[in-house]
């Protein structure tokens, strides 16, 4: 094989390797939330994309939208029922009240971007 | 703090956001500016809320006042937020699309003057201009970097955070066939020595932008049908309410409770109708208020043509009222004092004034728009496949593009890496997760939305979900088939004095004769079939009789002297009692009238006013049951027609039951099931493996709906049936039952054809844009193919929900 060949299929390997590692194998940080509210910024995704909340007490989610793709324009909580328009650099609030332990997944309105919200 | 002047009565309060608070001294400063504005008489500011609470006069303070004390002092008081916000959110979207239509008119415009420069065949026409590189990069430049600048701005912040979606894939496929033209453009002898003709791809770089923003342009009209139904049910909602004030009552108390307010509103009435209107003119004033000040107990008037600003009880006049935005029902519900009436609904003819028992978000609608928010925001079932490839799918997509750059370059035809640059960007530009992820959702709004429409109130995906797979229906019978409520159903005449008076008048007189003195004895008796009569009497307008020596025997009847006549009303056992006789011809219809499931009762006089009860002669037999509702009959049929079995569930004695369940067509009856068995009674279908559907009134049947597959309330709506049930029908039209499971069908219809059209998209034309057709039919996807299929697909999945709008339920 030639050399150029070689080096292109070490690329397109090393691309693969890469884009999975990049993506796929990154660590969520988890942040608790100890007072009654948490503010998350959307842009590019969630951040904090992962957050601790206690059971049967009402948390307070303040979503701030500083990303103008419309892909992050909504955020959807299918397991507390809420799909919510989040206006660029508005701060909307939503209050959840977790009945059950568990996690569960909040997205953007296309499914695209996703956080995770753990109750313990 | 502020002294508090004298409340006026026409003083309002007022709650409105404040922006640029951070700490207690700003509360301080802005109460202090607030108090002393005047017409102002109390300010209270929550830092906790960044919100202030004002008591003021509208007539003396208006709101540009208000703005200006709190920004005097470099505050900002948002005292329409809600509607601003509202207008705001559409003009920014508005802003938006148009900004967008821009930059599609400008990239495909500029895309097409690049394609026709460079297009093999068709730039043989274009001017020399066109088919200079330079000229070529200085068009591509704009619509790369400005055009396609959200791709960048959204694909960035992503990365930071190790994420991906539909834009990094776009942002990463132009910027490979922009970079690479531009490299060539720039050095073509280098690509010139490699043995690649130096030719640049701009157009795949302008064109696929152009289009996939066109895409989104009209993704983004075809989106905002979606959550129609919603802005339609919020848009009901009244603004202001004609509220009756007594303006010579002056309260101190700022804090006025709604007690007060019903006191002095109820004064103000009671003054009304005492007095003539000049004097009351005095007395009370109409005032306009905005809708959230209206409390419990105030007494609001309604005039002709006017909205119904909260949900109350008609105190007095009488209206015909137009609920059919509430609960699909398209006659208008006559009303008079008493009844209830509910907010947002259009008063067609009379004025009058009722008092507010419902009010903020406890108000029928309030509570209608958050169930379908709720039902909106809710996930289906049949979406967590979605839910878990779509995690994964951008990564994936990008794993295969750098695959299909390999194995072209590798093991493809000359000149490998244009190839490889093409199929890698065909590929990276064709995958579409916006119509995976679009796919459920768009559909379950539209379906809830659309049952909102008709009175159909679905709690949630999931319920929606379950509704298509309904194979038995159980209808609870009192209350949910029959009205619930006895009424007079037969009157026979059956004595030779009222067969003379057949022929002598008609046999309405006969009849009448019956029921004045049933309904004059019954008038005394409190037995819940004695309603029945007594109305009955009441709705024929027939006089009652005064009655003496009423006396009630339990488990037999009454009796009582009407007239001079000795009157005996009751069963058999009474009739025996007072050893009337009861003819063969008279037994047979008592025997018909059972078997049909109504409750017989037997009218008997003696002619002389005695305790001698062997004159006593049998005159007549009233009938009294439960009716079935008007629609029970068509809402069975509609169902049956579906292939659902239907039951009917009752306490009541299989005889009864059977004649209630032959009127509407059910064959399957449970009978004489006490209320605490019937959760058992649906475990017990359910064990037959069928979904079942349980429809009740929502309160009595709480547990059986909740063990039903499908528990389906027929409700008011404002009740708690509505958190308790799956589906509500407020429109109360059994047919509805139907609608719903139809409703379902249709929604799961089209998530199905959804879901199948965004996988299969995905599935069948990545692969081709990698160019596995390529070694058996020489077949390549251009990339500017691939951006045009992605921008159909997620249109045709919105457009494809959008169209549930459209079907018959």
């Amino acid at each position: 094989m030639e050399l150029d060949k070689i080096f292109v299929a070490l690329f397109s390997l090393g691309g693969i390797l890469f884009t999975y590692w990049f993506f796929l194998m990154r660590n969520e940080k988890e942040v608790a939330v100890t007072s009654d509210s948490i503010d998350i910024t959307v842009e590019g995704g969630y951040q904090p994309e992962v957050i601790s909340i206690p059971k049967g007490k009402t948390t307070k989610l303040n979503f701030l939208r500083k990303d103008p793709s419309s892909c992050l324009e909504e955020v959807v909580l299918g397991d507390f029922k809420v799909r919510k328009t989040l206006p660029l650099n508005q701060t909307v609030t939503i209050p959840i009240t977790p009945q059950k332990e568990g996690e569960y997944v909040f997205s953007c309105g296309m499914n695209m971007f996703h956080g995770k919200i753990k109750v313990v | 703090m502020p002294a508090v002047s004298k409340l006026s009565p026409l003083e309002i309060k007022r709650t409105f956001s404040v922006q640029g608070m951070h700490c207690a001294s700003c509360v301080r400063l802005i109460e202090r500016a607030l108090s002393r504005t005047n017409g102002i008489s109390e300010a209270n500011v929550n830092l906790a809320t960044n919100k202030a609470t004002i008591t003021y006069d509208p007539k003396s303070v208006n709101d540009e006042q208000i703005e200006s004390s709190v920004s005097n002092i470099g505050y900002k008081a948002l005292l329409d937020e809600e509607v601003k916000s509202e207008d705001d959110e559409k003009k920014e979207k508005q802003k938006e699309l148009r900004k967008l239509q821009h930059k599609v008119g400008i990239s495909l415009f500029l895309g097409l003057l690049i394609l026709w420069g460079s297009f093999p065949g068709l730039m043989n026409t274009a001017p020399a201009i066109l088919r200079n590189f330079w000229i070529q990069l200085l068009l591509a430049t704009p619509v790369q970097f400005w055009a396609g600048l959200d791709f960048y701005r959204a694909t960035i912040p992503a990365l930071k955070h190790r994420t991906a979606n539909m834009d990094t894939l776009v942002a990463i496929g132009t910027t490979v066939a922009y970079s690479y033209s531009a490299f060539v453009t720039a050095l073509p002898q280098v690509v010139k020595s490699i043995g690649i003709d130096p030719l640049p791809y701009f157009d795949v770089a302008t064109i696929i932008i152009g289009l996939i923003l066109l895409g989104r342009y009209f993704e983004a009209k075809a989106k905002a049908g979606t959550s129609e139904a919603i802005k339609k049910l919020i848009g009901l909602q009244a603004k202001t309410a004609r509220v009756l004030r007594l303006s010579s009552v002056i309260s101190n108390d700022s804090e006025r409770s709604a007690d007060s307010n019903l006191e002095i509103s109820l004064r103000q009435l009671a003054d009304r109708n005492d007095k003539s209107e000049t004097s009351d003119e005095s007395k009370y004033l109409e005032v306009d208020i905005p809708i959230d000040q209206v409390v419990i107990g105030d007494i609001i008037r309604v005039r002709p043509g006017e909205k119904i600003p909260v949900d109350g009880e008609i105190l007095e006049g009488e209206s015909s009222i137009d609920e059919s935005m509430i609960t699909g029902e398209s006659i208008p519900a006559d009303k008079t004092k008493g009844d209830t009436v509910v907010g947002a609904t259009i008063n067609k003819s009379g004025t009058f004034t009722y008092k507010a028992t419902k009010v903020g978000q406890e108000t029928m609608l309030a509570q209608i728009i958050k169930l379908v928010q709720e039902a909106q925001g809710s996930k289906a079932p049949i979406q967590r496949i979605a839910d878990l490839i779509s995690s994964y799918f951008v990564p994936i997509v990008i794993i295969l593009a750098f695959a299909t750059f390999g194995i072209w370059y590798v093991f493809g035809p000359t000149p490998a890496l244009l190839y490889a640059l093409l199929n890698t960007v065909a590929v990276l530009i064709i995958a579409c997760p916006c119509a995976m992820g679009l796919a459920t959702p768009t559909a379950i709004m539209v379906g809830t939305g659309k049952g909102a429409e008709h009175g159909i109130l679905i709690k949630d995906a999931e319920s929606l979900e379950t509704a298509h797979k309904i194979k038995t229906v159980i209808f609870d019978k009192t209350g949910t088939l029959t009205k619930g409520k006895p009424e007079v159903t037969d009157i026979i005449a059956r004595s030779e004095m009222m067969k003379q008076s057949i022929k002598r008048r008609s046999p309405r007189f006969a009849r009448d004769g019956i029921l004045r003195l049933a309904a004059s004895i019954e008038k005394g008796s409190e037995h819940s079939l004695a309603e029945a009569i007594v109305q009955e009497a009441e709705k024929q307008n027939i006089q009652l009789e005064p009655v003496t020596k009423f006396k009630a025997i339990a488990g037999h009847g009454v009796e009582g002297v009407v007239d001079g006549k000795q009157v005996y009303f009751g069963n058999r056992k009474l009739m025996e009692r007072e050893k009337v006789r009861i003819l063969k011809l008279v037994q047979d219809d008592i025997e018909r009238l059972e078997s049909e499931g109504k409750t017989v009762m037997i009218l008997a006089t003696s002619s002389r006013h005695s305790e001698r009860s062997e004159e006593s002669q049998l005159i007549g037999l009233v009938a009294v049951a439960d009716t079935v509702k008007d629609t029970a009959k068509e809402g069975v049929k509609a169902l049956q027609k579906m292939g659902i079995e239907v039951v009917m569930i009752t306490g009541d004695n299989t005889r009864s039951a059977k004649a209630i369940a032959d009127q509407v067509g059910i064959k399957r009856v449970l009978a004489e099931v006490l209320p605490d068995q019937k959760e058992a009674e649906v475990r017990k279908i359910q064990a037959e493996g069928k979904k079942v559907a349980m429809v009740g009134d929502g309160i009595n049947d709480a547990p059986a709906l909740a063990a039903a597959d499908i528990g389906i309330a027929m409700g008011s709506g404002t009740d708690v049936a509505i958190e308790a049930a799956d589906i509500t029908l407020i429109n109360k039209d059994l047919k509805s039952v139907a609608q719903a499971i139809n409703l379902s069908k249709k929604t799961m219809r089209t998530i199905k054809l959804n879901l199948f059209w965004a996988f299969g998209y995905n599935v069948s034309l990545i692969p081709v844009a990698m160019g596995v057709l390529y070694p058996f039919w020489g077949i390549l996807l251009n990339p500017i193919f691939a951006s045009v299929a992605m921008a159909t697909s997620s249109i045709s999945v919105v457009g494809n929900s959008l169209l549930l709008k459209r079907v018959r339920i």
